[in-house]
């Protein structure tokens, strides 16, 4: 338990100092590259809260490909982060402090880490899904089975939106101006 | 990046695991955690590593970006196409327990093809926007 504990504040410190240096630092590859090491410290975060089925997606989607199409995207713009006049950046300071005390006040009223009287212990479909799974579908992963089964048509619509999103940056980015496919043609 | 060997060695050895270890993720996802999202996003990492060390015209050629087209369409198509495999086989739509003779098994055919659906058209569709960025870079500098 202690072990844990440190981790967290260990871990939880790293995401601030990364926060900070991707907020000071200027150009925009370094940048980049926090952001994904941001994501790889989230995901161990996730993973210590026993959520391993997102953090495996946050591992590979945020530290993994979102880096590379950074990295991509900053070879198609400028890689330097322009300079904004003092003025905006103290309005851009007062907003976030709102918006974190907003937060820090919410956040007052979730029920305590760990606590057995919460929502999500007692609401009646978390025997709907961690304990009838056994008789209905009988995998070990009740994630899988919730997310394939009991809400498949969300799972549709998931898939059905990434295809859609890949088929309009395809759209926007993937045929010259002379209307070939930009990946057909031979380098 | 022809002249780093050391980053191409590397490369070549762990590509194969980790194209493995997506195959892993995506067909033990109700054992273990995982499933098709996250194994498609493995697999396309690994094409995109490929990329990356050996360059953009050496991936096209091992997974050609029609093909992904292809295949991100596919993996929606066998998604509602088990679907409406439940429907044709007496149950409602993606309703898992009519598509064998046991309910239970039934769920566990559905869950297997839905998550290699979703896994197909995720790593495809991941592929395919790498190739169209990177690809994009590489011409103007060309130009």
């Amino acid at each position: 338990m202690t072990v844990d504990i440190v981790l967290n504040i260990l871990l939880l410190s790293f995401l601030a100092i990364t926060g900070l240096a991707i907020a000071r630092v200027r150009n925009l590859f370094p940048v980049a590259m926090l952001t994904g090491l941001y994501s790889l410290l989230s995901a161990s975060l996730f993973q210590l809260l026993d959520a391993v089925d997102v953090a495996l997606t946050e591992a590979a989607v945020g530290a993994g490909v979102m880096t590379v199409l950074f990295l991509a995207t900053f070879g198609l713009t400028r890689a330097r982060e322009k300079s904004v006049p003092r003025s905006r950046t103290a309005i851009g300071l007062v907003v976030t402090g709102l918006t974190g005390a907003a937060l820090f006040y919410a956040s007052l009223d979730m029920p305590h880490f760990g606590a057995a009287d919460t929502p999500v212990q007692e609401h009646p479909l978390r025997e709907r899904y961690l304990e009838t799974v056994r008789e209905e579908i009988d995998v070990p992963n009740a994630v899988t089975a919730v997310l394939a089964s009991y809400r498949g048509y969300d799972t549709l619509g998931e898939v059905t939106v990434v295809l859609t999103a890949g088929v309009g940056v395809l759209m926007l980015l993937g045929v010259s101006r002379r209307g070939r496919h930009d990946d057909d043609k031979e380098p | 990046m022809r002249e780093h060997t050391v980053l191409r060695v590397v490369v070549k050895l762990l590509i194969a695991p980790i194209l493995i270890f997506a195959l892993y993720v995506q067909f033990h996802g109700d054992y273990s955690p995982g499933g098709g999202f996250q194994a498609g996003v493995i697999f396309a990492a690994a094409i995109i590593l490929y990329a990356l060390i050996f360059g953009l015209a050496e991936a096209r050629r091992a997974v050609p970006p029609g093909v992904l087209r292809v295949i991100g369409a596919l993996g929606v198509l066998l998604y509602a196409g088990t679907g409406v495999y439940a429907m044709l086989s007496g149950g409602n739509f993606l309703d898992y327990d009519y598509l064998a003779h046991d309910a239970v098994h039934g769920q566990h055919y559905g869950l297997l093809l839905v998550e290699f659906g979703v896994g197909l058209t995720v790593s495809s569709v991941i592929t395919s926007v790498f190739y169209v960025f990177a690809g994009r870079g590489r011409r103007r500098e060309q130009s």
